[in-house]
């Protein structure tokens, strides 16, 4: 397969020269330094390594870089370029729903692309749609918290 | 540092150092031989020409929000705007001595130490206004950053430019009660949530240096193998690839983690193996036969066994080690930055002052991250590629390499009155440490016994220790005694407890919950745990579902009392709280390591199972603010009640006691 040699990150075209058998998020973290996303457990379990692609949460650590070729890459780095916070961001730091924050790039993203499809989700909705994120410091509530208040501001991506 | 090159380093200013002579007695062995740093120091705060107040304590941040309370401290006592404070943490070459962070230490001792530091500052900050304008002291006022008296006001910068002021004080110095508190007690936000949100912060996983090769471990198949043979060609042939081997020890190091990766994979090893002397099933009788002093001598005794968990913190171990010259540098996710420090310098037989470990924020530790493994693995191998070498664990390696909550047998018994009163008390616990091993009810006849045993894994501390599994069993077997008396389990605690403090935080939780007016009903149950520990005291009630036909758990509500003296940040204390429910539903449900033959057997997520969002009940905490009281350390005690009380729910519910953690397995 030819190589890949140009990501749409951010908005911005990025380029880089890698397999394309290599996973989205080593090619993110170890090529263009979007340390944003994390790796937690290199089998999707986690999705620490949430990333939207197309608006959607995808699991990046299970993502050939190959496939997403030409597709429209959002990271944590670029979900509020201009330097204001995403409403989803700041209803984050408003319910401090955060302890290491090391799950926390991901659950945005997820949050983002949860609301992207459902502007207006009951609890359960977003329990399942957030069920595959794990947050070790046990911060679900609020992140229930902070996605229903911002759910109320218009946390569309 | 030196004192002497505060201000070299740092420019002008005034510098406060907070000798504690106490805590040096406590911890002079830890200290010998580190010399950086005057050995009493215990905190010191520098205020520097641009008015920025930079704080140094070896105290560092996992998620508890030490960064946000310790910032608090400097607040409340300097009137300074929060984003005017630096939190200088866990760099050994920057930072005072510290143990570590563990033991919900940080709020009972570090906390004050700041106030202190930030209270001395406060004063010489107003000596020197007076002295400058030549006014009375007592005329001065001190808000937002500045020094003001009549029409004069300065910045903190302003007063202290060309000021090479240092004063010395002692840890001794009184400070304001808790009800004279304006910042602390109040909740102040995370201070870099912003960094987080964005994903700025660079946590030891992300980071990089120029020229940092990345490097992978080939570990034994089993637990205690030991290298016959090593064929490295094939890994020594790919282009870029560098391998360490020495004895046991064999690493790859490439330029980037794919083709590390792949070079670790084509490395051929024989190990000798060694025979497992105990598997997850057999290991409970084992902590018993390799009791050290023998097992009890009581064979009418209760036994409930805990099983071995593992931490998971989110990010994996980390290093990045980088040598110049006899030096290193490491920056490593770790709650013992100095206890690193030492590994380091023996390992490589190098004076401390030679090994520097800087600890940035870290992805959760909850006690797991208290040793330098992987800062030993990158230093090791940063100095034999001559290149700083990047260390990050995979999810497999953290789950099988570092060490586990310890599991353990535990054996009880106990005699009660027909008023309920407990008369007896015997309490056995083996291998899983003794930590919260006393009741703390008023029980006139007690034996309580911690068994040291041999340990088929390697163990460490965990969050709470062992007074979780303590705690699971003591409260367990108390609903078995109430049960034995016909007494509901809130008045047979009650009529045990003694404790003021442990009543309070009893009947609070019992109240919101509403334990009189519960309504029992098919397939639910509802139960109650009470406990003391790290200078907090803990109450939890929980309400369960039993599926009848599959006997799926289901915790649908949790409600925590809590009483940690005075409440420094009621909401980051809130969220502790929480999430130690949220953490401790893993232990009390499901987490379990299993192991045999030397091997993990279930060292990834897809096999070991955490608490998410949809395990998570309804929880609501309590929390008793005792303004009279010092603060203690929260993030820990909180997650001691969930386990017994969704046990006690469960017998509660169906009237199976399940005298195991985890209560599903």
């Amino acid at each position: 397969m030819a190589r890949v040699t140009e990501l749409l990150v951010n908005g911005g075209r990025r380029r880089i020269d890698v397999d394309p058998d290599r996973t989205l998020l080593s090619v993110l973290r170890d090529d263009l330094d979007l340390t944003g996303a994390k790796f937690g457990c290199g089998e999707g379990q986690c999705a620490a390594c949430t990333v939207l692609v197309e608006g959607v949460a995808t699991k990046s650590c299970l993502t050939k870089v190959g496939a997403v070729e030409g597709k429209r890459i959002v990271t944590i780095e670029g979900l509020a370029p201009e330097g204001k916070l995403h409403p989803v961001q700041q209803a984050f730091l408003d319910a401090d729903a955060m302890q290491c924050g090391y799950c926390t790039p991901g659950m945005i993203l997820g949050a983002v692309s949860l609301l992207g499809r459902n502007p207006n989700p009951s609890e359960a909705e977003i329990v399942s749609g957030m069920n595959g994120h794990i947050c070790r410091c046990g911060t679900y509530p609020r992140v229930v918290r902070a996605i229903h208040a911002a759910a109320g501001k218009g946390g569309r991506a | 540092m030196k004192r002497r090159d505060f201000f070299a380093i740092l420019g002008g200013g005034i510098v406060v150092l907070l000798d504690d002579e106490i805590y040096a007695q406590e911890t002079g062995s830890a200290r010998r031989g580190g010399g950086a740093v005057p050995v009493q120091i215990g905190a010191w705060l520098h205020i520097g020409e641009t008015g920025v107040v930079t704080v140094y304590t070896g105290k560092v941040e996992v998620g508890q929000n030490a960064r946000t309370s310790l910032t608090q401290a400097v607040v409340e006592e300097l009137h300074v705007p929060p984003a005017s404070v630096e939190m200088v943490m866990g760099d050994t070459d920057l930072t005072p001595f510290d143990m570590g962070t563990f033991g919900s230490m940080t709020t009972p001792r570090m906390w004050p130490q700041i106030r202190r530091a930030a209270a001395a500052a406060r004063e010489m900050l107003l000596d020197l206004a007076a002295r400058k304008w030549s006014v009375d002291r007592a005329t001065l006022a001190i808000a937002d950053g500045k020094v003001s008296a009549g029409g004069r006001s300065a910045g903190f910068g302003e007063l202290a430019r060309g000021e090479k002021w240092t004063r010395t004080i002692p840890a001794s110095v009184p400070l304001a009660e808790a009800t004279e508190w304006k910042v602390a007690g109040k909740s102040l936000p995370k201070v870099n949530g912003r960094a987080i949100v964005t994903g700025a912060h660079k946590y030891t996983y992300d980071m990089k240096r120029p020229g940092m090769l990345h490097a992978k471990m080939l570990y034994p198949p089993q637990f205690g193998a030991t290298l016959i043979s090593l064929d490295a060609s094939a890994a020594e042939a790919m282009p870029g690839v560098k391998v360490v081997h020495e004895g046991n020890f064999v690493a790859v190091a490439a330029p980037d983690p794919e083709t590390a990766a792949k070079a670790a994979g084509v490395l051929k090893a024989q190990w000798k193996t060694v025979t497992a002397e105990a598997d997850s099933h057999s290991v409970f009788q084992y902590f018993k036969q390799t009791a050290q002093g023998g097992a009890a001598a009581n064979a009418n005794l209760t036994p409930y066994t805990i099983a071995y968990i593992a931490h998971v913190p989110l990010e994996p171990r980390a290093a990045l080690a980088e040598w110049e010259g006899d030096k290193v540098t490491v920056w490593t996710g770790s709650q013992r930055p100095f206890g690193v420090r030492s590994e380091l310098a023996q390992a490589f037989g190098i004076p401390e002052e030679k090994a520097r470990v800087i600890v940035p924020d870290t992805g959760s530790g909850y006690g797991g991250k208290h040793n330098g493994d992987a800062a030993l693995e990158a230093a090791r191998i940063a100095k034999a590629v001559g290149k700083p070498v990047k260390r990050n664990w995979t999810r497999e390696e953290e789950m099988t390499w570092a060490y586990f909550r310890p599991g353990g047998l535990i054996e009880v018994a106990g005699k009660v009155a027909p008023d309920g009163a407990i008369t007896e008390w015997e309490f056995h616990n083996y291998n899983s440490g003794g930590s919260g091993l006393q009741s703390p009810y008023s029980i006139p006849g007690k034996k309580e016994q911690f068994h040291q045993s041999k340990s088929p894994l390697r163990q460490g501390s965990y969050r709470g220790l062992a007074a979780t599994a303590n705690h699971f069993v003591r409260e367990s077997y108390m609903d078995e005694l109430a049960a034995s008396v016909k007494l509901d389990p809130l008045a047979f605690r009650l009529k045990n407890a003694k404790d003021e403090r442990l009543r309070n935080v009893i009947v609070a939780a019992a109240d919101k919950f509403g334990w009189k007016a519960r309504q029992k009903t098919a397939g639910r149950g509802f139960g109650i745990a009470a406990g003391f520990e790290k200078g907090g005291y803990v109450a939890t009630c929980a309400e369960v579902s039993v599926d009848p036909k599959s006997g799926a758990v289901k915790v649908l509500r949790a409600v925590v009392a809590f009483e940690c003296g005075a409440v420094v940040n009621p909401e980051h204390l809130r969220n502790q709280v929480e999430g130690a429910i949220v953490m401790g539903l893993g232990g009390a449900l499901f987490e379990e390591i299993q192991f045999g033959e030397g091997k993990i057997a279930n060292n990834r997520l897809s096999k070991y199972r955490v608490p998410r969002f949809a395990d998570t009940p309804v929880i609501e905490s309590v929390l008793l603010d005792r303004k009279d009281l010092v603060s203690a350390g929260a993030g820990e005690t909180p997650i001691v009640g969930i386990a017994p009380a969704i046990g006690n729910a469960i017998f509660d519910a169906i009237g199976t006691r399940i005298r195991r953690l985890p209560l599903m397995a």
